[in-house]
């Protein structure tokens, strides 16, 4: 029998890992395009901010714009490609300008450079982008994405959203408008609050905002269609989203979370992986395991008990987390990847997980 | 050193490290030590959602204080509140208290607070540090507590300031920087507790971390808090049966084989955890604070009563502070 994930990576053109920080997103989304890779497919890896020798084993040594291949023994092909926000927004501009020349208006614009390190959601919605253009090129079959580590983890589906609304900002309109017709139309009240502004930050900063809304000028039909179009992919039968969790706690809260938004947007969650689970020793019960090790004190077979009972009763409870959460994404397969002994930093690492994986 | 006077180093302590290294849990364990020595404390979440009222039992954030632990009932000592800063709040407030109250409405209303944060980027966090800033000021606590972002958007949050100071050339913003600057880098009013779990890349990101805040930002880091240890069992590669012997009983039926595996999988882990241990202490020239792993899959308020008690034996063992 095929596994759900052998299904989801060989037929699948797009899978998206999203859960919180700290829970093995990003070695879930290698291990996934390693498996297309396996499968027999053009496979490439997004990500957004890979551990140091994971990145090494990769061979994502820097920032880039372009996949680079790793090689290996499978039949297909396996990319990736570290995201560089600056550059795919810097592209993006590029593609949308009129002319050259308002291309590097906008580039060398203060207000601009900022953009990339300080608009709230420009990270994710630069993964997405990098997702579409990806996609669009026709050079790979698969593509997953890592999405960065955001607390509220969905921000990348709204991200497109967010930032065309930025772009329609009323206050921005104000400001694009030429000098001295601004202050002859704006009301009073808007004057005084863009004083308020200027007062706060400075003037310097609001001229900033303001030469670059003049140079962006007529470029925000351009952006809105490509976000429109960045989710209309998000949206169709041939993206996957896999839900990422460890069995903490907060993890299984953030999940549950996700859950519900992926949910509300009317998207199936394709499969629930759950990193580092403690392995369950045996069947026996913890509390039983307690007992003996309460009349074995002082033994050193009573610290032996003790520790079968807190193994046993962790893991029962991470079932238990676990489970909660299952329920919420029922039908979605699961699958349960225990905690490994050593951190995963390379090929055999990937493989090593890969096999739970599908065995889910 | 003694707890109370590790809590009073500086008044306010700020918890920094990677997703999932129980920051969180850390900000509470600190609390509770201090509140153990009779200290008051204030902490501080800046990210929306947060466990921390569930590791105290009590009710959920707000912009507005919430006490999570109420202290002696007759003296008050020892209470611990926490509260949410977000920065259209603190935006909101810093407007109302310098008269620009009519302003503020439209400037949250308009999503304004985007656009300036984009004109001059790190603006979020100074208004956060600015208020926490002011609360240091004012004495809210004895101790006051960040829970800082997750790790390498805890860089960018502390280095705001210095940022913004290139960006903005004058005014109320400017000077708001200025003093974050000063009081993140006096030793004697702020310094960083940085988590990590005793694992290979939490382990490498934590050292990353301290230098760039010690080289870019120029704040005092406390003490490395290595959460997560499994406290060590000896004699782990025994046989059960013969310890079963020894003991003058008998195993059940597969008790042998289960028993060996969880104690093979412990003294592994064990064994794991004491090299990146050592390699933190080679890698980081930082005393270390260890907490040790508890294996209840739910934290709450007695674990935390636990953690503070292994916190305070750790702190001990600190050597009193240079004079």
């Amino acid at each position: 029998m095929t596994s759900s994930v052998r299904q989801m990576v060989g037929e699948r053109g797009i899978v998206i890992c999203c859960g919180s920080g700290g829970v093995g997103k990003t070695t879930t989304a290698a291990v996934l395009a390693l498996e297309g890779a396996r499968a027999g497919r053009r496979a490439c890896v997004v990500t957004i901010d890979p551990a140091k020798r994971l990145a090494d084993a990769l061979g994502l040594d820097r920032l880039s714009n372009t996949p680079s291949q790793i090689d290996g023994d499978w039949p297909g092909e396996l990319w990736a490609l570290m995201l560089d926000t600056k550059s795919t927004f810097d592209s993006l501009v590029a593609k949308h300008a009129g002319d050259e020349e308002q291309a590097a208006g906008i580039l060398a614009n203060r207000f601009y450079r900022n953009i990339s390190g300080a608009l709230s959601g420009t990270q994710e919605y630069m993964a997405m982008e990098k997702l579409f253009e990806l996609h669009d090129s026709g050079k790979f079959d698969l593509i997953v994405v890592d999405t960065p580590p955001t607390r509220n983890a969905l921000d990348f589906l709204d991200a497109p959203r967010r930032l065309t609304r930025f772009l329609d900002n009323r206050v921005f309109r104000i400001l694009m408008m030429p000098t001295r017709a601004y202050l002859k139309a704006v009301s009073v009240a808007t004057q005084a609050f863009l004083r308020t502004i200027s007062k706060v930050v400075g003037t310097e900063v609001v001229q900033d905002a303001v030469a670059f809304f003049q140079a962006f000028e007529g470029m925000e039909e351009g952006f809105r269609n490509r976000a429109q179009k960045v989710l209309e992919l998000l949206a169709s039968p041939e993206t996957a989203f896999v839900l990422v969790a460890s069995p903490r706690r907060d993890a299984i809260t953030e999940a549950m979370f996700f859950a519900d938004r992926l949910k509300e947007s009317h998207i199936p969650v394709a499969t629930l992986v759950v990193n580092r689970m403690h392995p369950r020793f045996g069947a026996g019960s913890a509390e039983a395991d307690r007992a003996r090790s309460h009349t074995l004190a002082g033994a050193p077979l009573g610290a032996w008990y003790a520790n079968l009972a807190d193994f046993r009763s962790l893991a029962d409870g991470e079932e238990a987390h676990v489970a909660a959460l299952v329920e919420r994404i029922t039908p979605a397969p699961v699958v349960r990847v225990p905690f490994l002994p050593n951190d995963v930093h390379d090929l055999d690492g990937l493989a090593e997980v890969a096999t739970y994986v599908v065995a889910g | 050193m003694d707890p109370r006077g590790f809590a009073t180093a500086a008044r306010l302590a700020i918890v920094a490290g990677k997703g999932g290294v129980g920051k969180t849990t850390v900000t509470a364990t600190l609390a509770r030590m201090a509140a153990r020595a009779g200290l008051s404390t204030l902490i501080i979440e800046v990210e929306g959602k947060s466990g921390l009222p569930s590791l105290f039992g009590a009710e959920d954030l707000d912009y507005n204080e919430v006490v999570m632990s109420p202290g002696d009932p007759a003296t008050g000592r020892g209470a611990i509140r926490a509260r949410t800063l977000t920065p259209d709040d603190a935006l909101l407030e810093y407007l109302q208290d310098h008269g620009m109250k009519r302003i503020s409405k439209r400037l949250a209303a308009s999503g304004a607070l985007d656009v300036v944060a984009t004109a001059a980027p790190g603006i979020k966090d100074i208004l956060i540090l600015g208020k926490v800033k002011q609360l240091e000021r004012s004495g809210a606590a004895d101790l006051i507590i960040l829970d800082a972002p997750a790790a390498g958007h805890a860089i960018t949050f502390l280095m705001s300031a210095r940022g913004l100071l290139d960006a903005v050339r004058v005014g109320p913003v400017r000077s708001q920087a200025e003093e974050v600057i000063e009081l993140l880098t006096d030793p004697a009013r702020c310094q960083v507790i940085l988590v990590t779990l005793p694992e290979e890349t939490p382990v490498n990101e934590v050292t990353e971390t301290a230098y760039a805040l010690e080289d870019r930002v120029g704040i005092k880091l406390g003490p490395v808090v290595v959460n997560g240890l499994y406290p060590v069992i000896d004699d782990l590669d025994a046989d059960p049966e013969t310890l079963a012997a020894d003991a003058g009983t008998t195993l059940r039926d597969g008790e042998a084989e289960a028993l060996r595996a969880a104690a093979k999988f412990r003294s592994t882990r064990q064994q794991l955890q004491q090299e990146q241990v050592s390699r933190l202490a080679d890698a980081l020239p930082l005393p270390q604070l260890r907490l040790p792993f508890l294996f209840d899959v739910d934290l709450g308020p007695d674990q935390v009563e636990t953690l503070a008690g292994a916190l305070a034996d750790e702190v001990g063992r600190l050597p009193a502070a240079a004079s």
